[in-house]
């Protein structure tokens, strides 16, 4: 980044010289009322108009009212038709004066009537309240604030930029601001300026770059077009490079969770041998006992709700695995050794507990909140974006297999469950209880299966049918990485998630989908117990 | 023999009565009842939207018997569970007309659900109405398509987005799921933007397969192909379940609806109901209706649903609302006819008038389609849409779109000299 500085110096101090300071002072005997009258016109073109005018005299108060009017709070009152703030505290609603903060009372239901915004008013929104926070004490706001003036590139706001710039501590920022500033250039300077500014911009690589480059190519003639097209062409280069990395990235993702979905089954259906096609719905169980755990914490309290989710995994794995137990004794004991029932009978259970659901929370999706550490997404460098809640959700895959792998491997339950599942009888005769073992197994499946759950209630619908779209994949892993091994079962998903996210952009979603089944036929196929066989004499019967 | 044959008969009886739920004992009770049909799924992937529809044509039913009946008869509705099941659509069609002798149906949501029935409704002459916004490219005899056509629809979504307010989108990605109406819909679109002059180098087309979740890739390539320096658009055309993890992924690799807007056709507020919206503001939809519209009827509307189903936080949509005119129309049209007879029913519907939920005027015109406004919503953070920008007055369904050469020179008009639902020449036979 150090190479962008020089160049940047000499831009900034050629817009402080060349441009008047901002008049600030125009607003300043005007009292609030007046100074925000515009905001009140009824066309989109008056209200940017108004906004604009706003953002140019560079009132700090002004960005109170202009905030809560891009989030929809900002309201015209019935009674004196006077622009106010709706706030909500403890449950009612309030009236809050725009400019002094002031409480004007409770509001009444349908007393106001919201400012509409659209979208062309909520970019000139972000804009005219990046120039005015530009200065907050937050980093994180300014960082905002140069990443909004950046989308809009305003001419006018280019010696507030620069003295940002010059005034700025914080290094991310300062990128930020350098890209802003160039990018403002870029639109509106004289052409050896746009050529600073294009020396400048090759060294961002993210798309909204790259977007503003085809933009000036639009125009530009001669040298310039030459210029622009070369940095284009370094930034699609790198852009290039980190599509390779997020695909990788998303195939991970994509593999993690298919292995929570498949791990259960990994263990019902592998090491036990019972074709459960229940299993999606235990998952589905997992799903909406999050989502209750979320209610009832929110209404005993309120403030927890974003750790409602981590509540959730217990109580699911719970809710799930008990289920599952009582599934295994009260039906799937009944039939072992006769798969096709097992897989009818599971499969009538999958629909009864589609619609006994159905029945007792609606057909419509459930809402579970997102906690705010998994919305968003981490920018690692401008290209490559990750998303939040899928880095969690390949975190919670990897503790969830660690942890399984471990007690399976480790613990007194997990070495009886091998024995019963090498040697039924001899387990038997050695004094282990193969009943019990089997209603643990089942259980301990299900109960995974019901973390999957909490999981998939972060990326998926909260539907009765949640379940149903993973039965098919879930079987697929299990059967590709082979069965009754859980470290096939890993590779199995990571390998199918990554393989189907690099076909993708290739065929499209629906052909790479049918395609990945093809190629899984045609390897089992040719290696019918998948890719990790168990050997041994226990394979044989 | 005979006994033999009295045995599969109360068998098939059984079956019906266990799949029927309500109106056990069909035949005798025709006298002094008029029975209304429902047809929608009530279990399966379609149930999330279509149980909705079910209840809406319940409360209609109740609110007619209170009011006095049909004809001075009590109405009575038979539901019937197809299932989400395209096949069973038709066979539960059949046993509505023919066993429960219904005299009008309201059902299906999928256009292939209603490409299933379609023929059984035009064998047995009975009526349907369709309350989904759909493909065109259709126009049955026996069907009133109270949803939307395309150019009530997809063209003025598009129309408005090309337009300054818009943001002026002059690239174009056409995402869908992949079955019949989102690939009729972008055929229509596509040929719509070459008439607009955008090339087919500025549009992308993607399809999903049904309750798609992992849209990590195509939010990425939709975000690469919007990086070219043209201002660009999403039209979404995603059916049901899969919009949630979509508008999910959307919101978290951070696409704002201020630089890439999505709008779409298939969410309403009711999709909107299991989601965080905040991430989503500015997003659009277009209908012909939406639950936050300011209009005396809409609020008598919401005030009766909320109460029928007692859930002071049920919202409503637009399916509901083109289930509502096309009742309110077809009860109507049988007081005018004086009859339920389908023929009769049939002439009355044409120029029947039921004022619409958004304060304007619907009309039943004779190709079968609904005189129309075309609303555009942007998301809200509290799930519900603010209306940006609207049509002047209703426009007129066309079933056949202009913009297809094949379909552009056929016209659908039930009544005389044309009589035909895809001629291009009038045939004064009937």
């Amino acid at each position: 980044m150090l190479r962008t500085i020089l160049p940047l110096l000499t831009l900034l101090l050629a817009c402080i010289t060349l441009q008047p300071p901002a008049t600030a002072q125009t607003t300043a005997d005007q009292t609030g009322t007046e100074l925000l009258d515009g905001l009140r016109a009824k066309s989109f073109k008056a209200k940017i108009a108004a906004v604009e005018k706003l953002a140019a005299g560079g009132d700090p108060k002004v960005a109170a009212p202009l905030t809560a009017m891009l989030e929809g709070r900002l309201h015209i009152r019935k009674s004196d038709r006077a622009l106010v703030i709706l706030e909500k505290r403890d449950g009612k609603k309030f009236f809050v004066d725009p400019i002094s903060g002031e409480t004007l009372g409770e509001a009444k239901s349908r007393s106001s009537n919201k400012v509409r915004v659209n979208n062309r008013l909520r970019g000139v929104l972000r804009s005219a309240l990046g120039t005015l926070t530009l200065f907050s004490k937050d980093p994180d706001i300014r960082l905002k604030a140069a990443r909004a003036i950046f989308k809009s590139a305003d001419g006018n706001s280019l010696t507030i930029l620069a003295k940002a710039y010059l005034d700025e501590t914080d290094d991310d920022v300062r990128e930020a601001l350098a890209r802003t500033v160039a990018a403002t250039r870029l639109r509106h300077g004289s052409d050896d300026e746009k050529m600073a500014a294009v020396k400048i911009l090759t060294d961002f690589s993210d798309q909204g770059v790259r977007d503003l480059l085809a933009k000036a190519a639009l125009s530009a003639k001669g040298d310039l077009a030459k210029a622009i097209s070369l940095a284009a062409a370094s930034i699609d280069q790198r852009l290039a490079f980190f599509g390779v990395l997020q695909n990788l990235f998303q195939g991970i993702s994509l593999g993690s969770v298919l292995l929570l979905a498949a791990i259960g089954l990994a263990i019902t259906f592998g090491v036990m041998g019972v074709i459960n096609m229940a299993h999606g719905e235990m998952v589905m169980l997992g799903a909406y006992t999050t989502h209750v755990v979320q209610v009832l914490v929110l209404q005993h309290f309120p403030d927890a709700v974003t750790h409602s989710l981590l509540l959730s995994i217990p109580v699911a794995f719970l809710v799930a695995g008990l289920f599952g137990v009582f599934l295994e004794r009260s039906v799937i004991r009944f039939l072992y050794g006769r798969p096709l029932e097992t897989l009818l009978a599971t499969w009538g259970l999958s629909l009864m507990l589609q619609q006994f659901v159905r029945s007792i929370f609606g057909p419509t999706n459930r809402e579970v909140i997102a906690p705010s550490w998994m919305s968003g997404s981490i920018e690692i460098t401008g290209g490559l974006v990750l998303t939040n809640n899928r880095i969690c959700i390949i975190i919670f895959a990897a503790a969830v297999f660690l942890t399984l792998t471990l007690l399976i491997r480790y613990t007194d339950f997990g070495l009886r469950m091998r024995a019963v599942t090498q040697n039924r009888s001899m387990a038997n005769a050695v004094g282990i209880r193969s009943n019990w073992i089997d209603a643990m197994t089942f259980g301990l499946g299900s109960g995974v299966a019901g973390l999957a759950g909490v999981a998939l209630s972060q990326i998926d619908n909260v539907s009765p049918n949640l379940g149903q779209g993973y039965i098919i994949d879930s079987f697929l892993v299990v059967v590709f990485g082979g069965v009754g091994n859980l470290w096939g079962t890993l590779v199995g998903a990571l390998s199918l998630g990554v393989a189907n996210k690099f076909l993708e952009p290739y065929t499209g979603a629906v052909l790479a989908k049918i395609l990945i089944l093809v190629l899984v036929i045609l390897f089992i196929q040719k290696r019918p117990r998948g890719l990790f066989a168990l050997k041994g004499r226990a394979v044989e019967n | 023999m005979i006994s033999r044959r009295n045995a599969l008969n109360t068998l098939a009886a059984a079956a019906l009565a266990a799949g029927i739920g309500i109106g056990a004992s069909p035949v005798q009770a025709a006298e002094d009842t008029i029975k209304v049909g429902v047809l929608h799924s009530l279990s399966g992937t379609m149930a999330i939207s279509e149980t909705t529809l079910k209840d809406s044509v319940l409360m209609m039913v109740e609110n007619l018997n209170k009011s006095g009946g049909l004809l001075g008869k009590k109405v009575e509705a038979v539901v019937v569970d197809p299932a989400s099941n395209w096949p069973l659509f038709a066979e539960k069609a059949r046993e509505l007309i023919q066993v429960n002798k219904v005299d009008v149906v309201f059902g299906c949501w999928t256009s292939v659900s209603r490409k299933s029935v379609l023929p059984v409704f035009e064998e047995l002459n009975s009526m349907l109405f369709y309350p989904v916004q759909y493909e065109g490219e259709e126009s049955s005899r026996n069907v009133f398509y109270t949803g939307a056509a395309p150019n009530q629809q997809a063209i003025p979504a598009v129309e408005y987005l090309m337009s300054e307010d818009g943001g002026g989108a002059k690239r174009f990605v056409l995402l869908g799921t992949d079955y019949v109406y989102p690939r009729t819909t972008n055929k229509i679109l596509r040929a719509f933007l070459h008439a607009k002059g955008i090339s087919d180098a500025d549009i992308m087309e993607e399809y999903t397969p049904f309750g798609h979740s992992d849209w990590q890739t195509i939010v990425a390539s939709v975000k690469k192909f919007a990086s070219q320096g043209i201002k660009t658009a999403v039209v979404s055309t995603i059916n049901g379940d899969a919009n949630v993890p979509f508008y999910k992924e959307l919101g978290n690799q951070g696409i704002k609806a201020e630089d890439i807007p999505v709008v779409a056709f298939s969410v309403g507020e009711e999709e909107l109901a299991g989601l965080d919206t905040k991430p989503l503001v500015g997003h659009l939809a277009a209908w012909n209706y939406f639950m936050s519209v300011d209009a005396p009827e809409n609020d008598a509307f919401i005030k009766t649903w909320q109460a029928y189903i007692g859930n002071d936080k049920r919202v409503t949509n637009d399916p509901m609302e083109a289930t509502y005119i096309g009742f309110k129309m077809w009860v109507q049209a049988v007081k005018q006819a004086g009859t339920t007879d389908v023929d009769a029913v049939r002439q009355a519907m044409y120029g029947q008038k039921v004022r619409n939920l958004t304060g304007g005027m619907a009309v039943m015109n004779t190709n079968h389609h609904l005189s129309k406004p075309v609303l555009i919503g942007e998301i809200q953070a509290d799930g519900q849409f603010d209306v940006v920008w609207q049509t002047e007055g209703e426009v007129i369904g066309d079933a056949w779109s202009d913009f297809i050469p094949e379909s552009a020179a056929l016209t659908a008009d039930w009544t005389y000299p044309w009589i035909c639902g895809n001629c291009k020449k009038p045939t004064f036979t009937n």
